[in-house]
């Protein structure tokens, strides 16, 4: 039966209403996918779960194992702080926390300066520009393990081409002890965490210096300002943001760094050159005292938590201002 | 020694297992496609390693599973026994060094009786190989073979000197090589994290001296007047004579300086005689000739309280969280068999010497070079890591850690003194 459509302009003319191809209430799929939240739920699934397997869990184990006397082999039980306890009574721990800060504060310091004093070089115009950009980012390739294997060959306290140059360049008469002495040893790994390091400073700052317009830098010049005054004045505000970043990942990079002091020196001589990082796998792996082994580890957390916190509450100042 | 027909004679005797095998020549019923992997260290004598790949596909013939080497750096070793045990998985078999076997009996299967066959058929464990692989009443690895450590040395050089015998007592090393270090020839060695050469220097140093981890009881006992002297020592002996580097040198650096004509002498395995021998065209002396012509060995000189030595002995574990752990024993038969062993054993070339008095009597022991002979019985005057007491898992810890190598690591810049307290508080907190 043909209904004339309600409302409208009163007697309107037949209208045929078609017949409807769907029900007028959602399959229940439908109203699952249409559904936002969960929808969104879905989509953020895998993440979490990914986040979960190799974030979470691990973590709590790490918190676990750090609780417990968990040694290999060998359950363990639970021990409450003594395992922290007794890291802090730990020479070795303590030598290992102090390298561990030494080695952040002196690599960063050096790889933010020199990473800026890159960038801003590689902003300017010059033959070959590109290239020069590409291999600068060499050190930052290739893998750790096998730069750092090049550095110790360099540093080698027996075969060092650098102990070789100096001593045939007239500036030593006796070999420099780069790593059979502890501080040269920190220091070695210092050079070589910023040699590494240092690319990822200087292209990641050179993104935010092309983001700041050449007006800026042009009207500064026009009112008489050299070269320091408009890095001062101009570049270096607008690039504050990019630079806290970049100092917190890397301070989270160095601070738990391993890799290469693992290759470079193994902690030693004698534990001296030791980080927190390569001293838990040192009792941990090495030694299969898991449940000491995390504990130390996990003293980097609250550090670099504060550190972290800290930077972040400054760069929401300045996105603010 | 070529001995085909012996191990078929033994095969039939052990009564099962590889008997069976021989007997119906048919493989074992291990499921299609089982795979038994064998994680061992990276030998300072590469031949060693292709001779055991070589091996892997007899044994996989002979028990009708698939096996395979894989090799690593020994240093890397523990991290890995560690990884393994933990995540329940990873090869079937790992070779143990030193006392491991204590620190990870909870991750070992007990192959007492194999053993205990071991020994009957081939005249007995030395002590230390002993010592390190029975824990408690349990034998928890199976030993294999040990690495004796003599000090390498360029006899011309020492000539030169007026030290025509090597010098008996660790003063004569001192006054002797010190001489050499002053016409640029030191004394090589590591002080470093390095499995090998660095226990095996420093455990003997400090009992040379009188001095000793634990007493008999196995409580703590190294802060004591032999102790200090011994770091004294050492302390005097590193600047008179010793190549300062050694601080950071691994396994490997004394022998590339050794062959690079650096330094004088060392305590090594047999690997710097048996790579100059057999790379005699590149590695010469500084005259042009085959440098192995002028290497000599010697065991470690007296101290006041002894001449004790530390040789690394190895074994083989089987993984308690392996699913293949009747095969590995089986493997483990067969591999430790002297068959196998023997063609293993002759290219060791004396590197390696059994782990147990029957390898005395191997006929390599007759043609083998004059400076190699006495690499055959050098496991007679080892002691044990833990000395005085047991070898245990605390000891292992002790090793793991490096105490006594950073004592004397400690010692050789510092106090004598504030290195053996070090030291022996780090002791107190690993005993109790």
């Amino acid at each position: 039966m043909k209904q004339p459509i309600s409302g409208g302009a009163g007697s309107a003319t037949e209208v045929v209403a078609l017949p409807r191809l769907h029900s007028t209430s959602p399959s229940g799929m439908t109203r699952f996918l249409e559904s936002e939240r969960m929808l969104a739920a879905i989509l953020l699934a895998p993440t979490v779960l990914l986040l979960g397997v190799f974030i979470a869990y691990p973590f709590v184990m790490g918190v676990w194992l750090s609780l417990s006397s968990t040694s290999v082999g060998n359950a363990g039980e639970f021990v409450g702080l003594k395992n922290f306890i007794k890291a802090w009574n730990d020479s070795i721990f303590r030598t290992a926390f102090w390298n561990t800060t030494v080695y952040t504060f002196w690599a960063t310091i050096f790889k933010l300066v020199l990473g800026m004093w890159l960038a801003v070089l590689l902003n300017r115009n010059f033959r070959g520009k590109r290239l020069v950009r590409a291999s600068m980012l060499l050190p930052f390739i290739v893998p750790t393990v096998l730069s750092t294997f090049a550095w110790r060959w360099m540093f080698d306290p027996t075969f060092s081409v650098l102990n070789w140059l100096l001593y045939k360049g007239g500036f030593i008469v006796t070999k420099v002890p780069f790593l059979s002495d502890g501080v040269y040893g920190l220091w070695c790994a210092i050079v070589v965490n910023t040699w590494r390091g240092m690319p990822f400073f200087a292209i990641t700052l050179l993104a935010g210096l092309q983001t700041i317009s050449p007006d800026l830098h042009e009207a500064a010049s026009l009112d008489g300002a050299n070269g320091w005054k408009r890095f001062w004045h101009v570049t270096w505000p607008l690039l504050k943001p990019v630079t806290l970043v970049v100092v917190v990942f890397s301070i989270i990079q160095t601070f738990s760094d391993f890799q290469l002091i693992y290759v470079l020196t193994g902690g030693g001589p004698a534990n001296s050159t030791h980080l927190l990082a390569t001293y838990a796998y040192q009792i941990g792996v090495a030694t299969g005292l898991l449940g000491e082994g995390a504990a130390i580890s996990l003293f980097m957390l609250p550090v670099l938590f504060i550190v972290v916190w800290v930077q972040l509450r400054y760069l929401r100042k300045l996105e603010a201002a | 020694m070529s001995l085909p027909l012996q191990r078929r004679t033994f095969l039939r005797g052990t009564g099962a297992g590889l008997a069976g095998i021989l007997a119906t020549r048919t493989a074992p019923a291990f499921a299609q496609g089982t795979r038994l992997n064998i994680l061992r260290w990276v030998d300072f004598i590469p031949a060693c390693d292709v001779e055991l790949k070589r091996q892997a596909a007899d044994a996989s013939k002979a028990l009708g599973a698939e096996v395979q080497f894989e090799f690593i750096n020994a240093n890397d070793l523990q991290p890995r026994i560690t990884a393994a045990i933990q995540s329940g998985g990873g090869p079937d078999i790992i070779h143990m060094l030193h006392n491991w076997p204590h620190l990870y009996e909870g991750g070992l299967v007990d192959v007492s009786d194999l053993a205990e066959w071991q020994a009957k058929d081939q005249g007995g464990f030395y002590a230390q190989s002993e010592a390190y692989t029975k824990v408690g009443k349990r034998f928890m690895a199976l030993a294999h073979s040990i690495v004796p450590g003599l000090i390498t040395y360029r006899k011309s050089w020492f000539d030169e000197v007026g030290a025509t015998t090597f010098p008996k007592t660790y003063d004569d090393l001192r006054t002797v090589t010190a001489k050499l270090k002053k016409k640029g020839h030191p004394y090589g060695q590591t002080l470093g994290h390095t499995f090998g050469d660095a226990p095996a220097w420093a455990y003997p140093l400090l009992w040379n001296f009188g001095g000793a981890e634990t007493d008999k009881n196995g409580k703590t006992a190294l802060d004591t007047k032999g102790a200090v002297e011994a770091v004294k020592f050492m302390q005097a002996f590193w600047k008179d004579s010793c190549d300062e580097g050694g601080l950071a040198w691994d396994d490997t650096n004394n022998n590339r300086a050794f062959m690079g004509g650096e330094i004088c002498a060392t305590l090594n395995g047999a690997s710097i005689y048996i790579a100059s021998k057999r790379g005699q065209d590149k590695i010469k002396d500084e005259k042009g000739e085959p440098m192995v012509r002028d290497i000599q060995h010697a065991r470690l000189p007296a101290g006041p309280a002894g001449s004790w030595s530390y040789h690394t002995a190895f074994s083989h574990g089987v993984m308690k969280y392996g699913k293949n752990q009747k095969l590995a024993k089986d493997f483990l038969k067969w591999f430790h068999g002297k068959d196998p062993y023997g063609k293993w054993f002759q290219v060791a070339e004396g590197f390696s010497v059994g782990a147990t008095k029957f390898w005395e009597q191997h006929p390599l022991w007759e043609t083998i070079d004059p400076p190699m002979k006495g690499f055959k019985t050098a496991p007679d005057n080892s002691r044990v890591i833990g000395f005085a007491g047991p070898p245990s898992a605390k000891a292992t810890e002790v090793y793991s850690k490096y105490v006594i190598v950073d004592m004397f690591a400690k010692g050789v810049s510092g106090k004598p003194e504030d290195a053996v307290k070090w030291a022996a508080g780090e002791l107190k907190k690993i005993y109790g």
